[in-house]
């Protein structure tokens, strides 16, 4: 693999890095949609690039279905339905700015000291996409963590996944990415579902989770 | 080529299902094909070998065996209950027919897992049958049901996600033995490889795949989604979720322990499965103290069985590992029937909270005491099978942990006795008043057919199946 090549698959795994933390740190629903939007963009070029350098044409649709649903249909809708329901507000996050940054640059330096040791022997690229991409996956579940709305941990949740594909397309010559990248598709288009289904049938006020805590299976 | 069919005939079931609007006429098609299933599954253990997409040897026939049986006699008792629960009003026809449809795709997609020699094709089977799951503990559309379904969702997608990059990272690490491709995804090809595996990436790629999927065998501290899938989700759900997807995930988590083990540089997977089944069995032998909801409570048991069984895998050996197949496969058979009681149960009193449901034997005497003697079973007793397993756990035990046996002897007694305790109050004393229709006798047969098959187990087991049960622990190491 050339040197633009190289530098090129880590610019934009990098920039899907750098997209995990503007996650983390916008306050506006919409905000947050489009943030996970260019994220999934950039992961669409990304899988594109590593499909052009590693020869493999069967990435091009795994690019081109994260282009598709990741970063225009999902995003799109969700729009649309928070339009709809007027939650265009502020969410609150349990976590402020700077901790949930500081723990987001930590989730960083764990993933490469975890991986960068025991791919010693791999391919360049792969080590440092698979840190890459272990800290998107992290800082995913930071989102879920922190976020207290549905819709927001769906977006974290989703965000986790562009990790995945992140892992899935570095490596080289993996068999089923496109196939394991619909499959995710699924389990996303689902997360998606759920939340408009919670919100359609209206019982929770918001999409606020301290509701589930009433299943306690205490006396009620 | 019979592999393929035992899990495609539940979800050619499923699609069939979708369109025939007759519900006595799916009721019986959903009979058929589990049926269908399980006599396939049964020709199995003739059909060993592996192929590029399917891997048919003693621990997936035995699982899928297991899972299709279970299914069977499932199926057999969801149709007069949900005839029931129609009755009732709790689920009007479409959901009624939702059911059955979602009912088979799960089933489908965890024989396809079980029986898959592909990582790639277990993971998206596993996460199949979990979409399938959640869709249907949601079903009574009750709140609680989609709070329920909602967090069930959220828990188990993150440890799939997790599940998912362990599995890259598995395949990260057999690649340069085995080369780029499909062999270095398959489960036969990396058992044999495994040994040249480099040590680093296996590692971690056990940890991913331990955390992933040991969700889904509910292992505490990943086990919150398990009680409220089970109150909510309705009963024959719970029969086979208890069961089955732990199942699943189990031998997911063994065969990736084999691999471990067999490479003399990658850290032991026994101490983490050990950590993670005991820390199971003493959570949930202490929380089922404190329960209120009848299905609640058994969910716990489940958690604590799960993670007793996660222990015997986790000391390792042929002995330990006898001990923890018969364990799981007793567990099944025996929650199984309890679920099926306590879905009776609560219709026969209109509810599934203690207070609801008293003095069972007095009200209805076959249900009674047929609930009672899988709680007896449950806890462990003679004449009932788990008796045995958890004997021979406690002398795996002892003779490799000696100082474990502390903790697991506390864990063990500690449920049992919240088992009597509840068994008193379920069973005997002054009955509660009943509002809603009694079982027929006929209706209790599933569950004597696992009660009988538990006691056999454990009382008499014949040597064809003991042999059957080594061959099992020997192809796991």
């Amino acid at each position: 693999m050339g040197h633009l090549a190289y530098d090129a698959a880590h610019l934009f795994g990098g920039a899907v890095l750098a997209l995990s933390f503007v996650l983390l740190y916008q306050r506006r629903l919409t905000a947050v949609i489009n943030a996970y939007a260019l994220q999934a963009l950039v992961l669409a070029i990304a899988a594109a690039w590593q499909g052009w350098a590693q020869g493999a044409p069967h990435l091009f649709l795994t690019a081109a279905i994260t282009l598709g649903v990741k970063a225009i249909a999902i995003p799109l809708g969700m729009h649309s339905f928070v339009r709809r329901l007027g939650m265009n507000r502020a969410v609150e996050s349990a976590l402020g700015v700077f901790p949930s940054m500081a723990l987001g640059v930590g989730l960083v330096a764990l993933s490469i000291m975890v991986v960068l040791p025991v791919t010693a022997q791999s391919h360049m690229l792969t080590r440092e996409d698979l840190a890459l991409a272990l800290s998107v996956v992290l800082m995913g579940m930071l989102m879920m963590i922190s976020r207290r709305t549905a819709l927001t941990q769906v977006i974290g949740f989703m965000s986790m996944e562009n990790g995945l594909i992140l892992a899935a397309v570095s490596v080289e010559g993996m068999p089923l990415v496109v196939e394991l990248s619909v499959a995710v598709l699924v389990l996303l288009a689902f997360a998606v579902f759920g939340v408009f289904f919670f919100r359609i049938r209206d019982q929770f006020d918001s999409l606020h989770l301290d509701h589930l805590d009433r299943v306690d299976g205490g006396p009620r | 080529m019979i592999a393929g069919l035992v899990a495609l005939v539940p979800l050619l079931a499923a699609v069939v299902l979708g369109f025939v609007r007759d519900r006595a006429i799916g009721a019986w098609i959903v009979i058929a094909a589990s049926t269908a299933a399980f006599g396939l599954a049964c020709a199995l253990p003739w059909q060993m070998g592996a192929g590029t997409l399917l891997l048919v040897d003693p621990l997936s026939v035995h699982m899928a065996i297991l899972t299709s049986f279970v299914g069977m006699t499932t199926a057999w008792f969801s149709r007069r209950y949900i005839e029931i629960e129609m009755i009732t009003g709790r689920l009007d026809g479409l959901r009624a027919r939702q059911y059955h449809v979602l009912f088979q795709a799960f089933l489908g997609f965890m024989l396809l897992a079980l029986l898959s020699n592909n990582l790639g094709l277990t993971w998206g089977a596993m996460e199949a049958a979990t979409i399938a799951a959640v869709l249907v503990v949601g079903l009574p559309r009750t709140d609680l049901a989609i709070s329920a379904a909602w967090k069930m969702f959220v828990l188990c997608g993150v440890g799939i996600a997790l599940a998912l990059f362990g599995t890259i990272v598995l395949y990260l690490a057999a690649q340069p033995s085995l080369g780029p491709g499909l062999p270095a995804m398959s489960w036969s090809a990396l058992a044999v490889a495994a040994p040249g595996f480099k040590a680093p990436l296996l590692n971690l790629a056990f940890v991913f795949l331990l955390i992933g999927y040991g969700t889904k065998a509910a292992l505490a501290p990943l086990h919150a989604w398990m009680p409220d899938a089970h109150a909510e989700g309705p009963t024959p759900v719970s029969a086979v979720l208890s069961g089955s997807i732990l199942n699943v995930a189990l031998a997911v988590l063994l065969r990736v322990r084999g691999l471990m083990a067999s490479n003399p540089d990658a850290i032991s997977p026994g101490i983490p499965l050990m950590a993670l089944g005991l820390l199971s069995l003493l959570l949930a032998a202490f929380a089922l103290w404190r329960r209120y909801d009848v299905k609640r409570f058994f969910a716990f048991s489940s958690v604590e069985q799960s993670g007793l069984a996660a222990f015997a895998f986790g000391i390792g050996g042929p002995a330990a590992m006898f001990a923890g197949m018969l364990h799981v496969t007793l567990h099944t058979l025996i929650k199984a029937a309890i679920f099926q009681c306590v879905g009776r149960a609560s219709q026969l009193k209109g509810g599934q909270k203690f207070a609801d449901i008293g003095g069972l034997i007095a009200s209805h005497r076959a249900l009674g005491l047929t609930l009672a003697a899988g709680i007896v079973a449950v806890a462990g007793m003679p004449p009932f099978g788990l008796f045995s397993s958890e004997f021979l756990i406690m002398l795996a035990t002892i003779r490799s942990w000696p100082w474990l046996a502390l903790p697991v002897g506390l864990g063990l007694v500690v449920g049992g006795w919240a088992m009597f305790n509840r068994l008193i109050s379920l069973c005997l004393g002054a009955a509660t008043p009943n509002r809603g229709p009694a079982p027929a006798l006929i209706d209790l047969v599933p569950a004597w057919l696992h009660l009988a098959l538990a006691v056999v187990l454990g009382m008499a087991m014949p040597a064809g199946l003991v042999a059957w049960f080594s061959l099992v622990a020997e192809g796991l190491r």
